[in-house]
């Protein structure tokens, strides 16, 4: 019982330290007078957050708090004004029309295989039939008598939504052998099979391949696939990233959005294998 | 003693929240999937084409299979190796090694998921791909799934044996019994219970396991007529599809959260029966 009580005393210590530390870093954060909170595609997240940072550094009354959860998220959040700006990683739809888009960066989506792949490169047909199962093995392609593994992102992402879109086919056509979740785990998935063929992001891919990862960026309709094509907006399977708000934005998200369309954030938007956009 | 007046009040209050916590869960699960379990039939979830929420077919089935299919794999590969250690170290091994052996298993409980989950889609993927494509795949998900549990079937088999009391085994001795028929014959019956408390708390660690499945098994949506075909889980289909889920997609989602612990809850009834059943 003795044993009993100890532990309960030092149990309601902790307690108490931890509740005075609490309420400490609640008094710190008191000098904050202005929040803004941004939320959806986790395409856009890591840049929009450089940018945040950088903000907040010039206006230190300022906190920008960043969230992910998918264009879809960012979305509804800005339309039931939980989030005052929202990130969408393409083109708002035409039933958007209540939200106002404003494009911080360019990003393209890459056909990925791996680097020991010899096929030269790929057009917008052969990619739908790769992707519905019509061709099956890469000799058809031109490349090695084998079986084509067929990597696909889940339901709900916007890359998925960009890449059906392209290749004009719907959802439940598609017959996938591996389906994963982000960026970083299609890139995986293709490095660890030769046979593997996959789309992802091309910043991501470009970056992965400098990093000498055994990956390789497909041309895609004779387009080298790379930064600078979507740069210079000829490449085929490209996208606005973009901030939306509900309505004209105005205060601090004006700021804000004005600030990440500026040239004063082109490094960052550049460090995350992104395109900048020049606003008008 | 004054403790005596009020640690009955404590351990009771303790308990409550225990309940209510799992009575929370429960509410706030059911109160998300309602409505879809008020405007769709519950019919809808096991006679759909299959799994496509955005296009509004919502077939739970194929993934219910793969969960059941991936840890019940993944118990029959456990079960023994599991049993088989702990025999070992308790009945059979000198101590030094038993008790580095034990600690070797210890330590394997204590790896977190996501790294089996990136070994698995490192090596094992890879490897798997070699012999049968596209790798990922319900074999992958049943092997790493049986790393993940062995420790679990191992330790508490442990604990169940070597509580067995000494002079049962010495009263086997003095009757001439051999080592097996000892352990056949007297320990395992005494065990039992223990054992098999073991081999559930596997197995619903097995149903809930998310990461490291989701990194390996291919997450198709399909039900798997090979174990190279790859599958996915209900609980990876939470974990892929949620961030970027909306409205009736997202409340379908919960569902199946819901049949997660439905089926956890039936399979601790299951426990609690088999238990029964041996004090009879």
């Amino acid at each position: 019982m003795q044993k009993f009580l100890k532990f309960l005393i030092v149990y309601s210590f902790c307690f108490v330290v931890a509740i005075g530390y609490a309420t400490q870093l609640g008094a710190q954060t008191k000098g904050v007078t202005q929040r803004l909170v941004v939320t959806g595609s986790s395409t856009v997240a890591p840049l929009v957050n450089e940018i945040a940072r950088r903000f907040e550094l010039a206006h230190p009354e300022v906190r920008i708090d960043v969230q992910t959860g998918g264009s879809s998220r960012g979305i509804t959040e800005v339309r039931h004004s939980i989030a005052a700006i929202g990130m969408v990683s393409r083109a708002l739809k035409p039933d958007e029309g209540d939200l106002r888009a404003f494009a911080i960066a360019q990003d393209g989506i890459g056909i990925i295989v791996h680097a020991g792949n010899p096929v030269a490169g790929l057009g917008r047909q052969q990619i739908a039939d790769i992707y519905t199962g019509k061709i099956t093995r890469w000799n058809a392609l031109g490349g090695t008598d084998a079986r084509i593994t067929v990597v696909h992102k889940a339901e709900g992402r916007s890359t998925l939504e960009l890449f059906l879109d392209y290749i004009q086919r719907k959802n439940s056509e598609i017959k996938p052998h591996v389906i994963i979740g982000d960026n970083a785990q299609g890139i995986k998935a293709v490095t660890g099979n030769p046979q593997a063929i996959g789309y992802v992001s091309i910043g991501a891919a470009e970056f992965e391949v400098r990093r000498g990862s055994p990956l390789r960026l497909l041309p895609l309709d004779g387009r080298a696939a790379s930064v600078e094509a979507v740069r210079q907006g000829v490449f085929p399977l490209s996208r606005p990233l973009n901030l939306v708000t509900l309505g004209e934005p105005h205060g601090l998200a004006r700021q804000f959005i004005e600030f990440a369309r500026s040239p004063q954030v082109h490094d960052l938007v550049e460090a995350q294998y992104f395109v900048p956009v020049n606003a008008d | 003693m004054p403790i005596d007046q009020w640690l009955p009040g404590i351990l009771r209050a303790g308990a409550l929240i225990a309940l209510l916590v799992m009575l929370f869960i429960l509410l706030f699960l059911i109160g998300e999937s309602w409505p879809v379990l008020s405007k769709l039939s519950i019919v809808q979830l096991v006679t759909d084409s299959s799994w496509h929420p955005l296009e509004g077919a919502y077939n739970l089935m194929p993934m219910l299979t793969g969960t059941v299919l991936a840890s019940t794999g993944a118990l029959l590969l456990a079960i023994p190796l599991g049993l088989a250690s702990a025999l070992f170290t308790v009945f059979y091994a000198p101590s030094y090694l038993a008790v580095s052996y034990k600690r070797l298993i210890e330590l394997l409980a204590g790896i977190p998921s996501v790294v089996f989950g990136f070994w698995g889609l490192t090596v094992l993927v890879p490897l798997i791909n070699q012999w049968q494509p596209p790798g990922a795949s319900l074999l992958a998900g049943i092997l790493v799934l049986t790393l993940m549990i062995l420790p679990t079937v191992t330790v508490t088999a442990h604990a169940a044996l070597a509580a067995v009391a000494d002079e049962l085994v010495r009263n086997a001795a003095a009757l001439g019994l051999s080592r097996w028929g000892t352990i056949q014959g007297v320990v395992l019956p005494a065990a039992k219970a223990g054992i098999t408390a073991g081999i559930m708390l596997a197995a619903a660690r097995a149903l809930g396991e998310t990461m490291a499945v989701l990194m390996v098994a291919g997450n198709v949506v399909q039900y798997p007529e090979t174990v190279f075909d790859p599958v996915r889980t209900l609980a990876a289909n939470i974990a892929l599809e949620t961030a970027y889920a909306m409205g009736d997609h997202r409340a379908v989602l919960f569902v199946s959260g819901l049949l997660l612990m439905g089926l956890i809850m039936v399979l601790s009834a299951m426990a609690e029966a088999l238990e029964k059943q041996q004090h009879v």
